[in-house]
């Protein structure tokens, strides 16, 4: 292949102002880390209250549950995504709709519709991971907290979830990570995340080695730190005795 | 004394399957019970319809005179103050030793708390463990830190399942007797679930063998062993055999070791000429080398201070007998017995 390599296309001006394109990847990998960490939150509180009701002696809560759960894990995030932002919109009451298409900034009403898209879709994998986390634990940890005195919201809160969430971490973290490279469908409605500033990158300046190059290490860096620190925070929170950490 | 817990021909069904029936008991405060069973006898679930995790459909269940359990009224289990150490210990691996036993206690302040988790901790021997997580405890230690949180709300009356049933043989029978003082000393009435009796003869002071979802006796270990009310608590409580005989008298009984005759005999109100089971334990044969009643050795189990063997009579009828260990005898060897009934067990054959 001839090709000529050029690193230092990210230190040229991109006659915008002051910019050069090393700003636009850096301002993109802000987008995404927002897009993902906001979407995370909703994600891991949603996931969690879902997961819960989907293990309580409860059929109509565990069937509600069940039935997000189903909804949002059996259509393509992009479809999920685009519902969002091009029809949900038309759905709401006439003012609303109206400050989210006109007074709202462009950046921010792709934000908020991709925010709330990966944050709902990725509540129903958390949901799931939350309940398995709940049924892998002995059913006598309920019975004894029950004898014990408990009634059924303390039982979740201090014994059950802080069991099931120890399990969990390993999957947990892969769904973590997920939401970061989920958050790439941003750049199709128009949000200026990571990858769509590579694609802009790579159409101003034709060193479509260069930009693709430097968002997979960006990305992969990104990954791999969330990697390491899930890591730490699981022997962080290990019981001494319990499991074997992941690692050692 | 008065009664804490009754329970009134209580019965309990899975599906088509009655797995309790009509069984009724009461427990004296203070008192501990066993119920003693093959497994899939009803006992576990007994012990679950006390504390409320099953339901039942007939019959209720009293704690301090008030009702807990009926069909289709039931207080929930943690409004019951009844406590219970389960089989698994179920012990919260998330907290350690001392918050555990504390769990219970969230209705206390702070200093009333420490204190009694210090009282227990000590009580159970394991004040030194209080920082350590449950699964860096021997099983012996587990079992303590369970027995401790669940006597720490001071219920008022403590379930304990098959406790000891994960636990070595002679890890069992200690602390079979430090369980036993420890709920002496906290006064604890407490219901105890298992199918060994040695366990259930270390801690109970009234134990009822269950069959089949029925209590057919309830009565001391004591009375259990030597008295035993039918011939399933003879055959299920303590070794033995049963020799078949006949009623030749008032008072008297034949059987192959010749006719014995003894007061406590008619009581069974027997006719003269039926066929009879007489029961022989191993320590009612008595190894005896002038005896005129030989028996061969069939088989011989060291058990350190004393043989347990198995003799054959001339006839082919077996025999256990329990003989000091310094009477170190072949198989196959013909020795001296007879026999030394303290009182007499028979049932119709």
């Amino acid at each position: 292949m001839d090709y000529n390599w050029d690193w230092g296309v990210f230190f040229k001006s991109t006659g915008i102002g002051q910019e050069i394109y090393l700003d636009w990847f850096v301002s993109g990998l802000g987008w995404t880390i927002a897009v993902a960490l906001i979407g995370w939150l909703i994600a891991l509180f949603l996931g969690s209250v879902l997961g819960v009701l989907r293990t309580v002696p409860n059929r109509w809560l565990s069937g509600l549950a069940t039935a997000y759960v189903e909804l949002f894990r059996n259509v393509p995030l992009l479809v999920q995504l685009f519902i969002w932002y091009f029809l949900i919109p038309d759905l709401l009451p006439e003012p609303i709709e109206m400050w989210f298409k006109q007074d709202l900034n462009p950046a921010t009403s792709a934000y908020l519709s991709v925010v709330v898209c990966l944050g709902l879709f990725t509540a129903a994998r958390v949901c799931e991971q939350v309940r398995t986390g709940i049924q892998a634990l002995p059913k006598g940890q309920a019975a004894a907290a029950y004898a014990l005195g408990f009634k059924l919201p303390q039982i979740y809160s201090q014994i059950l979830l802080p069991q099931a969430f120890r399990i969990i971490i390993p999957p947990l973290t892969s769904e973590f990570l997920n939401i970061f490279k989920n958050s790439s469908v941003a750049s199709l409605i128009g949000l200026m995340e990571l990858l769509a500033q590579t694609k802009q990158t790579a159409e101003f300046t034709a060193n479509l080695f260069e930009a693709f190059t430097l968002a997979t290490i960006i990305y992969f860096t990104l990954n791999m730190s969330l990697m390491l620190l899930m890591r730490w925070v699981e022997k962080k929170v290990a019981v001494p005795g319990l499991i074997s950490v992941g690692g050692k | 004394m008065s009664v804490l817990l009754e329970l009134r021909h209580i019965s309990q069904r899975y599906a088509a399957q009655e797995i309790v029936k009509s069984l009724s008991l009461q427990l004296e405060q203070g008192e501990i019970g066993c119920l003693l069973g093959h497994s899939g006898c009803g006992k576990t679930t007994v012990l679950r319809c006390i504390a409320g995790f099953e339901p039942i459909h007939d019959g209720e269940i009293l704690l301090k005179q008030q009702p807990i359990s009926r069909p289709n009224q039931s207080v929930p289990p943690h409004q019951r103050q009844i406590g219970m150490v389960f089989q698994d210990y179920a012990l919260f691996p998330h907290l350690s030793v001392a918050d555990n036993i504390g769990f219970g206690l969230h209705q206390h302040t702070a200093p009333q708390r420490q204190q009694r988790i210090t009282e227990l901790l000590e009580l159970v021997g394991l004040t030194a463990h209080a920082q350590a997580y449950p699964h860096e405890l021997s099983g012996g230690q587990q079992q303590r830190v369970a027995l401790a949180r669940a006597l720490a709300p001071k219920p008022q009356l403590l379930l304990l399942d098959e406790p000891f049933s994960n636990l070595d043989v002679a890890l069992r029978e200690r602390l079979g007797q430090e369980v036993r003082e420890i709920l002496k000393r906290e006064q604890m009435t407490a219901i105890l679930v298992t199918h060994d009796q040695h366990e259930a003869f270390a801690i109970a002071d009234q134990i009822g063998v269950m069959q089949a979802g029925q209590i057919v006796q309830w009565a001391t270990p004591y009375e259990l062993y030597h008295q035993p009310a039918n011939r399933f608590v003879a055959d299920f409580v303590g070794k033995g055999v049963f020799v078949s005989g006949t009623i030749t008298g008032s008072r008297c009984v034949e059987i192959e070791f010749g006719e014995i005759c003894r007061v406590d005999l008619d009581s069974r109100g027997f006719a003269v000429g039926s066929r009879v089971e007489v029961l022989l334990r191993p320590d009612d044969v008595v190894h005896d080398d002038f005896s005129p009643l030989k028996a061969q050795v069939v088989n011989r189990a060291f058990q350190g201070e004393v043989f347990l063997y198995t003799l054959a009579l001339a006839s082919g009828q077996q025999v256990l007998a329990t003989v000091a260990s310094h009477h170190n005898h072949r198989i196959g060897e013909w020795i001296g017995i007879k026999l030394d009934l303290d009182h007499l067990i028979a049932f119709p054959s």
